[in-house]
């Protein structure tokens, strides 16, 4: 076999594993499936009604927030599978096989990227289920999609790198609180004009709004705070980017140089 | 010596390894030589070093310093050539716990890159030899401690490695596990596999190990076969109990006296003097208990076990000369004995 053939088999494998792994915790992988159904009916029907007058247009308004807010919900279970990954000896027991180093992460961050996918699909048919209708055409469609699935990819990558530096699940599950609440700062369920000030500036710069900006306007048509399309589309980008870049250089190079203890 | 040349004989040649963490030494220069087909047991207590010298022959740490050959590949030129001599069993079994027996060896075999077909058939023939055929479709979560371990052992024998690690493993075995274990090593040992064993347990060593090195501060203190380790300490080790504090140090002194290193515990009247076994030297010993005019003690021998020897280089301050190269040091007529009291919380 080739190098290249190793390398797909090594990843085929750990991808396989980590799948496997997402399925047969059945108490995180209900609880992953409940949360965005839960917090739809929650926000639209329970603080829909307070927060824009008639509970039948906030749907349109918050269906990328609750996206962006489960894919924090699944960063979090990354980055404790990886920390548990390294705590139980396994990653070691791979380490000392011939095979790519590469694949564990990659497995990690497959799977990642599978649970999030069908977290958002669930948001998106929930959303449309009770009454979701975005204005958009099929391209437009298509360019939210590939922006999920650049966000998620990225946020996979940044959980994988924050899975390495945890140095337990424990310090690795503190993680999922902060991108769970990271949102509630942004336009995910407000406009954050309505926020104080000195809040309101970080909320519409965080780099969440952006992305929620961007995913708003490819549906609706329209973005929230009154800036283009074009121009949120681009700041998210770079942000999306940089943050992918960052934490897939980082978590590669942690992983090589990780001091073994 | 031309068939050195064919055939090297060590599969580990290991020289002056040294590793610190944060600026404490781990590591202090090791030196090791591993016979090919032999199980060599690393002893040592917590933090002894065990661990990190596996991490690093098995290439997932770096030393500091030093070098060393792993069945024939060069330990920091060729990792990968290391990485497919070896097979590497951790301290905590590290198998897949959420994954059945047969898919983690599926996986591992996967890993390896043996054909689907060959691979399933292995795994077959494995979980039969490793007594997991039966267990086969259930989570190792459900495994005891002992199948946990017979399924590591299992996954790093999928293809037979020229270097087998065990990371201290029996570790949280219970002794009839324990003893089982036991069995699968020495088998594995019969193959003609090269076993690097590490443990903190003395009899697991005595049991299994053809070479004993102890390690201690990073450093190997003593090395050599069990018989030899044990024989460095006499032949007889002769307890001396005594009924009065006054007695006992009587002839504590006396045995002071007679260069015979009489090792004490502190809140019994026990005193345990080595001898080489001779009517002799016993006769010696006893007639200068006599001399001190102590009531005459009851007196009791044992063979020297590895824990004596592992207490001895563990309680001196002074170690004796590591015995390295295979020949422990020669005992004198009286030798060092550990601290019983120490002896017995060991066992």
């Amino acid at each position: 076999m080739t190098s290249l053939a190793h390398t797909v088999t090594d990843s085929r494998i750990m991808i396989t594993r980590c799948l496997r792994r997402s399925l047969r915790d059945p108490e995180a992988f209900f609880t992953a499936l409940m949360l965005p159904v839960v917090l739809m009916l929650l926000f639209v029907y329970v603080f829909g009604g307070a927060l824009r007058g008639a509970s039948h247009s906030y749907v349109d308004y918050i269906v990328p927030g609750l996206i962006v807010l489960c894919a924090g919900f699944g960063a979090g279970t990354t980055a404790v599978a990886l920390a548990t990954d390294l705590a139980g000896g396994i990653v070691d027991r791979f380490r000392s096989m011939p095979i790519r180093a590469s694949s564990i992460l990659l497995g990690q961050v497959a799977a990642s990227l599978a649970r999030n996918l069908l977290a958002t699909a669930l948001v998106i048919g929930v959303g449309l289920g009770i009454g979701w209708r975005p204005t958009t055409s099929a391209w437009r469609w298509l360019a939210a999609i590939g922006m999920i699935v650049l966000f998620i990819l990225a946020l996979s990558w940044l959980a994988a790198a924050i899975g390495l530096l945890a140095g337990g699940p424990e310090a690795a599950n503190a993680f999922t609180f902060v991108l769970m609440f990271l949102p509630y700062v942004s336009s995910a369920f407000v406009r954050t004009d309505t926020m104080p000030s000195g809040l309101a500036a970080v909320a519409a710069h965080q780099p969440f709004t952006p992305i929620i900006e961007t995913m708003r306007g490819l549906w609706m048509g329209h973005t929230s705070l009154g800036a283009s399309l074009g121009h949120e589309a681009w700041v998210a980008l770079v942000y999306l980017v940089g943050i992918l870049a960052v934490s897939y250089a980082g978590t590669t190079w942690l992983f090589r140089h990780r001091a073994a203890a | 010596m031309a068939h050195t040349v064919l055939r090297m004989p060590y599969t580990v040649i290991a020289e002056d390894l040294r590793k610190a963490f944060g600026g404490r030494p781990v590591l202090d220069g090791v030196d090791l030589a591993i016979e090919r087909g032999s199980v060599f047991a690393l002893l040592g207590p917590n933090g002894a070093g065990k661990t990190t010298l596996v991490k690093i022959l098995a290439t997932l740490t770096r030393p500091d310093a030093g070098r060393a050959t792993i069945a024939g590949h060069d330990l920091l030129e060729d990792p990968d050539g290391v990485k497919r001599a070896i097979s590497l069993t951790g301290q905590y079994a590290a198998v897949d716990d959420v994954l059945t027996g047969r898919e983690n060896l599926e996986m591992m075999a996967g890993l390896l890159h043996l054909p689907r077909r060959t691979a399933r058939a292995r795994v077959t023939e494995l979980l039969a030899e490793f007594d997991l055929t039966d267990a086969q479709h259930r989570r190792v979560k459900t495994y005891s401690g002992g199948m946990r371990r017979r399924l590591d052992l299992a996954a790093s024998m999928i293809e037979s490695p020229e270097l087998l690690f065990l990371d201290e493993p029996t570790t949280g075995l219970d002794p009839r596990s324990r003893e089982q274990l036991w069995g699968t090593v020495r088998h594995l040992g019969e193959q003609g596999v090269t076993i690097l064993l590490t443990t903190q347990y003395l009899e697991e060593a005595d049991q299994l190990a053809d070479t004993v090195a102890m390690l201690r501060d990073g450093r190997i203190v003593a090395q050599g076969t069990p018989e030899e380790l044990k024989a460095s300490l006499g032949t007889e080790i002769v307890r001396l109990r005594f009924a009065e504090p006054g007695d006992y140090r009587a002839a504590r002194g006396a045995l002071r006296a007679l260069d015979a290193d009489a090792e004490t515990g502190d809140d019994e009247l026990i005193l345990d003097v080595a001898t080489d076994g001779t009517a002799a030297c016993l006769r010696e010993l006893l007639e200068t208990l006599a001399a001190t005019g102590a009531a005459t003690p009851r007196v009791s021998t044992h063979r020297p076990s590895l824990d004596d020897v592992f207490m001895s280089l563990t309680a001196s301050a002074n170690l004796p000369p590591s015995a390295t190269g295979g020949s422990a040091h020669s005992p004198g007529r009286f030798g060092r004995v550990a601290n019983p009291a120490r002896m017995e919380n060991a066992r």
